[in-house]
């Protein structure tokens, strides 16, 4: 791992893509009050990313700036986990994706509020408020489907038995990292399984563990989500928006 | 005093219209600081106490009593209202995912979602009148509310989004800044806030349109093709000539409404010729031009009969949009089901526990 750059760029193509999921349910969210607060997370990971994709692009000292780099960069480029890529399915996979998504970032972004780079620390100290409610509604969702009807309880067990093969790449270890995800994973278990608990949910066990995002490896579905992401932008070379 | 008070079209849009809904804002704290105390005494003709209240420009508030058909008038436009602003953000969704730039689309995601925000406000207004949500979101997906016209246009290019903004926004707001001095309470203090927030949309649509006017040939050739097929439709949206219109009377009697579909229609004309030379776009009408006598511009009038085959379901997407709204619903019916189930639970348990 290519230091700050590379560490800056994993966070910040993760709030991107997951910012880019959470939008599409704009306009088709199970509530009127829940496309309100789907829209406002997925604007706290947009704007997550822009902090970061900004101070990465400083890092890198080549010239790229934000847009630069969530427009100018293919596929292979991009180093978020496979996660946040997945198609958001029903209502319970988006939940079940920002449980983890949220339950993996508040710690992270926590004890980045108190690392040694000044940036990423305040990237870190705004972002972890913003997790602790994404980690806050996404909680409450599982439970409310989970322990809810015969049908809910169903997808959401599907939902969390789907997601969960997923979660081993965001804690793979780093040690150089500014923050090693792997020292994370304690926190993060104790947090999904109050909430798989709760919501009368059963912890998958899988031995899949399916990873090469960090490496830029993903699966069929990013460079979907990146054309219909770049199309206007990379249609007018050089425009100003 | 309202309605002689709009200024010159400015440079920048937004200004002179903010400053006429904090002036509503200011003859709305005013009428409260007045109002008779207590309501009427029992013996009291409770027509002559609803006309009186009106007639002094106070407002209605839901403990009173009004007339049937004010009631019925009241429910029917803010529920039409709240349903355009959550059709109407479809369109505009349509470009979320490919904005050009994470600032643009931070900014039109917040837009998006403040509209849904408007639309819940609104649902809420339209309930202390005593109908529910659900009854008014079943009304619009069955087709017998119907929600503004210009939603069941097309967004084809990202300068839609700005010719939205711009245009339809600023059509919304002219229409809306008398609302703010509404005689029915609760829709009035909505207006104010809806109008505060519509025109920070209508701002950043006319950026949008500013920098690719300013941009590349084909920017401002998009600019241009989006305002071409946007102005008619946002003038119809004012709905059919004066003579036409068929609310109009006694929604102006109620102080529901406050000046003619014609009059808003010219302001709006007004509003947006200057606002167009410094964009550097044409509006698409040969026959616009300064009448010295009138001290307004002439311009063309919108095809009506459009607007009509458009109203009665035959627009390019009005089939599009119910659908979309219909399966949205559906789709999340499952997750409404649960959240109530679950809310059912925990209420027993909490009453097992207090037991």
């Amino acid at each position: 791992m290519n230091g700050p750059f590379e560490f800056a760029l994993r966070l910040g193509d993760d709030a991107l893509i997951a910012a880019q999921r959470l939008a599409e349910w704009t306009t088709r969210a199970p509530e009127m009050e829940e496309d309100v607060a789907l829209a406002n997370i997925a604007l706290d990971q947009l704007g997550a990313a822009r902090l970061l994709l900004t101070y990465a692009g400083e890092l890198e000292g080549a010239g790229r700036d934000e847009d630069a780099l969530a427009y100018l960069r293919g596929d292979r480029e991009f180093r978020n986990c496979l996660l946040v890529e997945l198609p958001n399915g029903d209502f319970a996979v988006t939940m079940a994706k920002l449980l983890v998504l949220s339950a993996y970032q508040l710690p992270l972004y926590t004890a980045l509020a108190g690392c040694a780079d000044e940036r990423l620390a305040a990237i870190g100290a705004k972002a972890r408020k913003e997790s602790a409610y994404h980690l806050d509604h996404s909680s409450l969702w599982v439970k409310r489907l989970g322990d809810g009807t015969e049908e809910s309880h169903r997808r959401m067990q599907a939902a969390v038995d789907q997601v969960w093969p997923y979660v081993a790449e965001l804690f793979a270890p780093d040690p150089a990292a500014p923050i090693d995800p792997a020292t994370l994973r304690p926190e993060f278990d104790a947090t999904v399984a109050d909430v798989l608990a709760e919501a009368t949910l059963t912890p998958p066990e899988t031995s899949w563990a399916p990873a090469g995002g960090r490496d830029g490896v993903h699966t069929e579905h990013l460079s979907y989500l990146l054309a219909e992401m770049q199309v206007l932008h990379r249609a007018h070379p050089g425009a100003a928006w | 005093m309202y309605g002689n008070d709009f200024g010159a079209p400015e440079e920048a849009p937004g200004g002179g219209l903010l400053g006429e809904v904090e002036a509503a804002e200011a003859a709305l704290r005013e009428a409260a600081a007045r109002q008779r105390r207590g309501g009427p005494a029992p013996d009291d003709d409770l027509a002559a106490y609803f006309a009186g209240v009106v007639e002094a420009d106070q407002k209605i508030e839901p403990r009173d009593w009004m007339p049937e058909a004010y009631r019925k008038t009241l429910i029917r436009q803010i529920a039409q209202h709240a349903h355009s602003e959550i059709i109407g953000m479809q369109p505009e969704g349509n470009w979320i995912s490919r904005a050009p730039s994470l600032k643009r689309k931070a900014i039109l995601l917040a837009k998006v979602q403040d509209e849904a925000g408007h639309g819940l406000y609104l649902y809420a207004a339209a309930e202390t009148l005593g109908v529910s949500r659900d009854e008014l979101v079943d009304l619009l997906l069955s087709g017998r509310q119907k929600y503004s016209s210009i939603f069941n246009y097309p967004t084809l290019t990202w300068a839609d989004v700005g010719a939205i903004g711009w245009l339809v926004d600023g059509a919304a707001i002219v229409n809306q800044v008398p609302l703010c001095r509404c005689s029915y309470g609760p829709y009035a203090r909505a207006m104010i806030r809806v109008c505060k927030e519509e025109s920070f949309h209508q701002r950043q649509g006319y950026e949008i349109l500013h920098t690719l006017s300013h941009g590349t040939p084909e920017q401002k050739a998009m600019a241009q093709d989006a305002v071409d097929r946007w102005w008619y439709p946002s003038l119809a949206m004012f709905g059919p000539p004066d003579g036409e219109s068929t609310h109009s009377a006694q929604s102006m009697a109620w102080k529901i409404k406050r000046f003619s579909n014609d009059e808003l229609r010219q302001r709006f004309v007004d509003m947006c010729v200057q606002q167009a030379e410094v964009l550097g776009l044409t509006i698409p009408d040969e026959g616009l031009r300064w009448n010295e006598e009138r001290q307004a511009y002439d311009y063309t009038q919108p095809d009506y009969d459009e607007l009509m085959r458009v109203i009665s379901g035959d627009g390019p997407c009005n089939r599009q949009r119910m659908e979309h709204r219909r399966r949205a619903h559906a789709d999340g019916a499952w997750v409404r089901e649960a959240a109530a189930a679950y809310a059912a639970k925990r209420a027993e348990k909490k009453e097992t526990v207090a037991a």
